[in-house]
């Protein structure tokens, strides 16, 4: 039988990995853009070459959406760096809970748009922190959003929220109009309990309020 | 002779481009942004070639291509991938595909393919209209 240790390592590296080939393939979708873009003024130039007139406003234009999708490809690497860093920090340290939704949306947008789902997080105000293993609490909020997305319903539509409460935080997964038809029976399953496990975590299904509560203890080491 | 395409990718920017200088080098092409966009146009039209991206969201490139063939199994479909892996592609010409190309895909690669579609499918048609005339023929008592 696997340790609790192994499996949050496997469970590690899958979601490493599953994150990498996602985030890399829609860098490679914005690569594919400013190619074409580039090569539609390129065609320009040598029409312009052979006397055809270039048009200023339609150069200007197709240069502004290279940079819009140079700004893209920076977000996506910008997520693929942090999240790099966080899969360094062994132990427990301050984590803003914002940052964590943000993140996670930016790294399931393309997985969850495959799926015909839109992530609509909803970040408080306020910060939210609370002290734990950042890696393995982003490991453990993609399983949850992943298995939100199964109950997603017809709306389509996975919400995300977090909240400070009086002894920790609570991640929020919303709006699942499907839940009661999704498998519960399965969630959470083995890779989860490991995960839940070693953040002193606690995960809860609420068929009634269509959501599913992640909840965190404010302090891992206390 | 013109090549009618039918360019499939939910990257609109993408499509944009990629049509406009596509058209610049005498090609009739079409675009869809979803599965469900270009299935509805390939109803009506024929194609000599759909370029097909494989991830979109709802229906994936390769579900596509299963539902392309099984209603026209002349029709010529490459697809392209942000990520070409063996097994997909191996997959992909299992279906039937003509060919895999990675993004960014080069687009004097693509027209060549896209060529190679063309003469494919006339080499197709003519076989079926062959069978086709020999069936009638045979079929009646002269």
């Amino acid at each position: 039988m696997a340790s609790k240790l192994d499996i949050v390592g496997e469970t590690g590296l899958q979601f490493y990995g599953k994150m990498s080939a996602s985030l890399s393939h829609e860098i490679k979708n914005a690569l594919s853009v400013i190619q074409e873009h580039a090569g539609l003024i390129e065609d320009f130039t040598v029409m312009a070459e052979q006397g055809a007139p270039i048009n200023p406003q339609r150069v200007k234009a197709l240069a502004g959406k290279i940079q819009g999708q140079i700004d893209r490809a920076n977000g996506i690497i910008k997520g693929m760096n942090q999240l790099a860093h966080s899969s360094m920090d062994e132990s427990a340290k301050s984590v803003e809970l914002r940052e964590v939704l943000t993140l996670l949306v930016a790294l399931s947008h393309r997985l969850a748009s495959v799926r015909g789902i839109t992530l609509e997080a909803k970040p408080p105000a306020t910060a939210v922190t609370i002290r734990t293993t950042p890696f393995f609490l982003q490991n453990l909020a993609w399983l949850c959003l992943d298995f939100a997305m199964d109950g997603a319903g017809d709306k389509k539509t996975v919400g995300l929220s977090a909240e400070k409460t009086r002894l920790g935080a609570k991640l929020r997964f919303t709006q699942l109009e499907g839940l009661a038809d999704a498998p519960t029976e399965r969630f959470p399953g083995e890779r989860e309990k490991a995960l839940l496990e070693t953040l002193n975590a606690e995960v809860t299904i609420h068929i009634g309020s269509q959501e599913i509560v992640l909840t965190l203890p404010g302090d891992l080491d206390h | 002779m013109t090549e009618k395409v039918l360019l499939v990718d939910d990257e609109k920017e993408f499509l944009d481009s990629l049509a406009e200088r596509m058209k610049t080098r005498g090609m009739d092409v079409s675009t869809a942004t979803s599965a469900i966009d270009a299935l509805k146009k390939t109803e009506g039209e024929s194609y000599d070639a759909i370029v097909l991206d494989l991830m979109m969201p709802g229906m994936d490139g390769l579900e596509v291509l299963k539902v392309l063939k099984k209603k026209r199994p002349e029709v010529q479909v490459i697809l392209l991938t942000g990520h070409a892996t063996v097994e997909k592609g191996i997959e992909a010409m299992k279906l039937g595909a003509l060919d895999f190309l990675e993004k960014p895909a080069d687009l004097a690669t693509l027209t060549k393919k896209i060529k190679e579609a063309q003469a494919k499918k006339m080499i197709l048609v003519d076989k079926r209209t062959e069978a086709k005339i020999k069936e009638i023929i045979q079929g009646k008592a002269w």
